[in-house]
C-alpha cells in the first residue's frame, strides 16, 4: 500500500539536507522509516544554514585559549573552508593568498556559546506583540517549539556578536511552564528565516522549570500547580504519560514491522508527549531551570525514576551547595556570575558559585538569559573567576574559558562541531583586542565558520537588522 | 569618628576626572579628608599601608532603589512603588530606607558608599521624592531626605497619565501650576481650588519646592523628542532645576542638553532598541554627550536598581574600552571614574561634601586591590564618613559555610 491521504504523516526522512550534520536529528528514534508505516518526521523544519563565504585566514602572534582549558602563547591558527585547519606556533604555514592577521598583544578564543538565551523569542523592541517566549496557557507545554517564535530580525543577535563574540546560542522557551517546549540552537548569523540560522544537526533541548515560576503563573490562574509539590506531581504524571506514549509507539512499530498493524492503527500523535518521549530516549537533552539545591536534588531523583538525564540545570544559583551531587550525576550547571535577590529562590546566590562548581570537578557554564548580559559573557566569566580566586580557588583564565566554550558545547551535544580551537571544528573564532578577561577589552573580529562577520575596523560589517533600517540611529 | 587615618603609598584617584597619583597619602581626620598628597603620616595616626593598592572616593550610585527592596518578587519586602496609594509627589522614600537591607551590605562590600535612591511610579507620573543615602552599617542611612522629585515623562508616564504622552504633558503642567498656586499661598490653596483640581494637598505641597527651584526635578525621559519637551518645560516654569534620567537617545540632541546646562544620569551600556522610545540607544551615548559638554553620571535605570549598583564600576570600565573602537565614543579612565563618584555628587548639589578626595570632603574612601574599574578588583577597605565598614555579607557567610577546605568534620550546616 502506498502512502495515501490517510497516512499523510508517512514522511521519508531527508537527512541529506543538513549541511555538516554528523548526527541524526532528534526524534523518537525507535520509530522506523517506512512508507508502509506511519512515522514521526525527525526534522520537519530543517536547517538551511550555509556558511558565508570565507578566505583562508591565518591569525598569528596571539595568546590563545583553546576553550578546553589549554593556552598557547604566541600561537597561530589557520582557518580554511570554514574549519579550523591547523593550530601551532609562529612557524605555522601560510598558504598563498591567505589573509594574515598579526595579533601580537591580542587574544584568540573560540566563539562564545550562550546556552541560555531568549533572543528572537523575547526580542527588542520588547513590546507585547513580540512577547513569544512563554506559552502560558498550561503548565505542560512540551509541544511548543522555540524556533516557531524566533524573530530573526531581533537586533540583539548582532549586538551579541559584535560586543560579546557570541557565535552560537540556544534559544529556550519558558520558564512559566513545568514543560516549556523545545529549544533551538542557532548560529549567530544573519538570516531571513530561522532555518537559515539553525545549527546544522544540533540536538533539540526540552526546557523544564522548577520552583517559583510555574507555581506563580498557574497559582495566579487558580489551577495546579500552586506549590512546589504540585510542580513535582504534575511533572511525574507527565513523565508517566510520556512513558506510556512511547510504549504505544514502540508497540505499534513492532507490530507494523511484523505486518500486523495498519497505518490507521498508529497512535494519535501528541506534540508534547512526542518531545518528552524523545527526551526519554535520550535524543532530546533536558535543560532544567532550577535555582535551589534542594529542588535540583528532587529533580535528580525524578530523572532516575523515569529514566531521563538532565543535561544542565539553568540559573543554578545554589549549585555550590550540592556541587558533589552534580558532579556525581554528570550534570552541568549554567550560572550567572552575580545575579541575586530578584526572587526568593535567587536569594542565596554567591559570587563564588561558578568557581566552586568547577573546583568540585562538576561541569560549570556561564550563561546570560539576558539580551544585555549576552553582550558581556566574557566579563561575567572573568568576575566569577576573580571571586573564586579571592576565595582561594585557583582558576586560570584558560580554564575559565571552558565555561563559555567546550562545557556549553557538550551540554548542547555540539562539541564535535564547535566549542574549542581544535583542527576540524567549525572556525567559530574571536580575536580580542586585549586580554578577554579585562573590562578594557573588546572583540576586534569575529568569524563564524571561517567567515568574518564582525570587524570593529570595518563599519560595513556592522550588522543592522531589518527592524533598525531607517530608524533613528540605526543602532550606531 | 575622631580617628586620624593616613592611607599611604597607594595609587590615588581623586574622582575629579584626572589620572591617578602614584604613592600619595590620603589623610582623614574627624570623618573628613584633610589632605591628599606627599608627606609623612602625622604622629598618632592609624597608618594603612596601601602600597600596590588603589585608593578612590566611594562609588556614588547615580540612580538606584537601594534600601527599598529586599527581594523584588516578594511584594511585602518591596517598597519601590506604591500603585495603590492615592498620593504621588508627596511620597518620600526617606522613611522607607532600610539600612540593614542585604543590598546595602552587598553594595557596601562592592565599594558603594552613597547612592541616589528614587521611588518608582505608582498612581501617576509622579513617583515622589528621592533621597541620598549612605551605605554605612549604622542605622542612620539618610544623608539628604527629599533630595529631588522624580517624574516619568516617557512611555511609563504616558501610561499613568491616561494613555498618551499628550495627556502626560497636561498632567505634568497642571500639577506644576497647582503647585505654584500652593506655593504662592498655602493657606488660600484649599479654598482657591476648583473642583477640577487633581492634586492631593500634600502632593501640591511637595511640588511647591520644585516649581520654586528649591528641589531638583528628576525627569525620566528616553526619546530625543521627549528630551526636548522636558527641556522646554523650563521656558514655562523658569525656576525648574531639571535633571534628566535615562536619556538613551540623548546623543541625538546632546548640544541642546548642553546648552540648557541640564545634567544627565544615563544608563551606561543601553544599546538595544528595547522600546520605541530607545530606538537610537547606543553604547556611545554617554561618550557623545560628554564630548558635547553635557554633565553625565551613570545610573542603574531599569537595571537591577535595587541590588546591583556595585556594577557601575564594570559599566564605567566598558566605557573606557569603547574609546578604542573606531567610530564609537567612550570615556577616558578619569572621566569614567568621575561618572560614578564626583559627577553624581555634583548633580545632587553635594559636590563640596561628597564624591571626591579633596580636603574638606566627607571621607568616603575605598582601598581596592587593583584598578577599581577592572573585573578582577575588589575593595579591601571601605570607609564612610571616615568610619571603616564591615565587608561581611550574607553572600560571604554562605560562601564560607560551603567552601570546604580539607576534611569536613561536621555536617555542612554546622560548620561555620
Amino acid at each position: 500500500m502506498k502512502a495515501s491521504g490517510g497516512v499523510a504523516l508517512a514522511i521519508v526522512l531527508a537527512l541529506a539536507g543538513c549541511a555538516g550534520s554528523d548526527r541524526a536529528p532528534a526524534a523518537v528514534s525507535s520509530v522506523a522509516v517506512n512508507e508502509e508505516r506511519v512515522t514521526i518526521p525527525a526534522d520537519p523544519f530543517p536547517s538551511t544554514y550555509r556558511p558565508a563565504p570565507s578566505d583562508v585566514t591565518v591569525i598569528r602572534g596571539a595568546t590563545m585559549f583553546d576553550g578546553e582549558g589549554g593556552r598557547i602563547d604566541g600561537g597561530a591558527i589557520r582557518l580554511a573552508n570554514g574549519r579550523i585547519e591547523a593550530i601551532g606556533g609562529s612557524d605555522l604555514a601560510v598558504p598563498e593568498g591567505a589573509t594574515v592577521i598579526d595579533a601580537a598583544g591580542k587574544w584568540v578564543t573560540p566563539g562564545i556559546i550562550d546556552i541560555h538565551s531568549h533572543l528572537g523569542n523575547y526580542p527588542s523592541p520588547a513590546v507585547a506583540a513580540h512577547s513569544d517566549g512563554n506559552e502560558m496557557s498550561g503548565p505542560l507545554n512540551a509541544g511548543v517549539w522555540a524556533e516557531h517564535s524566533v524573530w530573526p530580525q531581533d537586533p540583539g543577535f548582532g549586538r551579541a556578536l559584535a560586543n560579546g563574540g557570541v557565535t552560537t546560542l540556544q534559544i529556550l522557551p519558558g520558564s512559566a511552564n513545568l514543560f516549556g517546549g523545545r529549544s533551538v540552537v542557532l548560529k549567530n548569523v544573519p538570516g531571513r528565516t530561522v532555518q537559515e540560522m539553525k545549527f546544522p544537526g544540533a540536538p533539540y533541548g526540552l526546557k523544564m522549570a522548577c520552583g517559583e515560576n510555574p507555581k506563580r503563573v498557574y497559582g495566579a490562574k487558580g489551577r495546579m500547580p500552586t506549590t512546589r509539590m504540585g510542580n513535582v506531581a504534575l511533572d511525574r504524571q507527565a513523565w508517566a504519560d510520556a512513558q506510556n506514549y512511547l510504549r504505544k509507539w514502540q508497540d505499534y512499530e513492532r507490530k507494523a514491522k511484523d505486518g500486523k498493524a495498519k497505518p490507521s492503527d498508529a497512535p494519535k500523535r501528541d506534540m508534547g508527549l512526542e518531545t518528552m518521549a524523545a527526551a526519554l530516549t535520550g535524543d532530546i537533552a533536558i535543560h532544567n531551570h532550577c535555582y535551589r539545591a534542594d529542588e535540583m536534588a528532587i529533580v535528580i531523583d525524578m530523572a532516575k525514576e523515569f529514566g531521563y538525564r538532565v543535561a544542565a540545570f539553568h540559573h543554578a544559583v545554589e549549585s555550590y551547595k550540592i556541587a558533589d551531587l552534580l558532579r556525581d550525576n554528570g550534570i552541568c550547571s549554567a550560572m550567572w556570575a552575580d545575579w541575586w535577590g530578584f526572587k526568593m529562590e535567587s536569594y542565596d546566590a554567591i559570587w563564588e558559585n561558578v568557581a566552586m562548581v568547577e573546583n568540585a570537578g562538576a561541569c560549570a557554564i556561564v550563561h546570560s538569559d539576558d539580551e544585555n548580559g549576552i553582550q558581556r559573557l566574557n566579563q561575567e566569566a572573568s568576575k566569577a573567576m576573580a571571586a573564586g580566586r579571592r576565595a582561594g580557588i585557583a582558576v586560570s583564565p584558560e580554564k575559565a574559558w571552558t565555561w563559555l566554550a567546550i562545557n556549553p558545547a557538550r551540554a548542547l551535544g555540539i562539541e564535535k562541531q564547535t566549542g574549542s580551537l581544535k583542527p576540524g571544528k567549525m572556525a567559530d573564532v574571536v580575536l580580542w583586542n586585549g586580554d578577554p578577561m579585562s573590562v578594557y577589552t573588546r572583540p576586534e573580529k569575529v568569524w563564524v565558520d571561517g567567515a568574518l562577520l564582525y570587524d570593529m575596523h570595518d563599519p560595513k560589517r556592522r550588522r543592522v537588522s531589518d527592524f533598525e533600517l531607517g530608524q533613528p540611529g540605526e543602532g550606531m | 569618628m575622631a580617628q586620624t587615618i593616613a592611607i599611604t603609598g597607594g595609587r590615588v584617584a581623586t574622582g575629579n576626572g584626572g589620572q591617578p597619583i602614584e604613592g600619595a597619602t590620603v589623610l582623614i581626620r574627624n570623618g573628613r579628608i584633610v589632605s591628599v598628597g606627599r608627606g609623612a603620616a602625622p604622629g598618632g595616626a592609624r597608618v594603612i599601608d596601601a602600597a600596590g593598592k588603589w585608593v578612590t572616593p566611594g562609588i556614588f550610585g547615580g540612580f538606584s532603589r537601594l534600601g527599598l527592596v529586599e527581594v523584588d518578587a516578594v511584594a511585602q519586602t518591596n517598597d519601590a512603588a506604591a500603585t495603590g496609594s492615592p498620593f504621588g509627589a508627596a511620597i518620600s522614600v526617606a522613611p522607607a530606607v532600610n539600612p540593614n537591607a542585604a543590598a546595602v551590605q552587598v553594595n557596601r562590600a562592592g565599594g558603594v558608599t552613597r547612592a541616589i535612591v528614587a521611588p518608582a511610579i505608582g498612581r501617576d507620573l509622579f513617583a515622589g521624592q528621592g533621597a541620598v543615602i549612605d551605605l554605612g552599617e549604622d542605622m542612620d542611612a539618610v544623608t539628604r531626605a527629599n533630595a529631588f522629585q522624580f517624574v516619568e515623562f516617557g512611555e511609563a508616564g504616558a501610561a499613568k497619565a491616561g494613555g498618551s504622552r499628550a495627556a502626560a504633558h497636561v498632567q505634568l503642567r497642571n500639577a506644576l501650576y497647582e503647585a505654584r498656586d500652593y506655593a504662592r499661598s498655602p493657606a488660600a490653596y484649599e479654598g482657591g481650588r476648583s473642583r477640577e483640581s487633581l492634586l492631593m494637598r500634600l502632593d501640591a505641597a511637595a511640588l511647591a519646592p520644585v516649581v520654586q527651584g528649591e528641589q531638583p526635578l528628576f525627569v525620566r525621559v528616553e526619546r530625543a523628542a521627549d528630551i526636548l519637551q522636558a527641556l522646554a518645560l523650563k521656558r514655562e516654569f523658569t525656576q525648574l532645576k531639571l535633571v534628566l534620567v535615562g536619556v538613551s537617545e540623548g546623543w541625538m540632541v546632546a548640544d541642546r542638553i548642553a546648552a540648557a546646562r541640564v545634567p544627565v544620569i544615563a544608563s551606561a551600556l543601553n544599546d538595544l532598541p528595547q522600546t520605541f522610545e530607545m530606538l537610537a540607544a547606543t553604547q556611545s551615548n554617554v561618550g557623545r554627550m560628554t564630548r558635547a559638554g553635557v554633565t553625565v553620571a551613570i545610573g542603574m535605570i531599569d537595571d537591577n536598581d535595587a541590588r546591583q549598583t556595585r556594577l557601575q564600576t564594570q559599566y564605567a570600565g566598558n566605557l573606557v574600552a569603547l574609546a578604542k573602537v573606531p567610530g564609537a565614543a567612550g570615556l577616558s579612565w578619569g572621566q569614567a571614574l568621575a561618572s560614578i563618584t564626583s559627577t553624581p555628587a555634583e548633580i545632587m548639589g553635594l559636590g563640596a561634601e561628597l564624591g571626591s578626595l579633596k580636603p574638606g570632603r566627607r571621607a568616603d574612601v575605598v582601598i581596592w586591590d587593583g584598578d577599581p574599574l577592572e573585573l578582577s578588583s575588589a575593595p579591601e577597605k571601605v570607609f564612610i564618613d571616615g568610619v571603616e565598614q564591615p565587608l561581611v555579607t550574607r553572600q560571604s557567610r554562605l560562601r564560607d559555610r560551603y567552601l570546604v577546605r580539607g576534611a569536613a568534620p561536621s555536617p555542612r550546616a554546622y560548620r561555620q
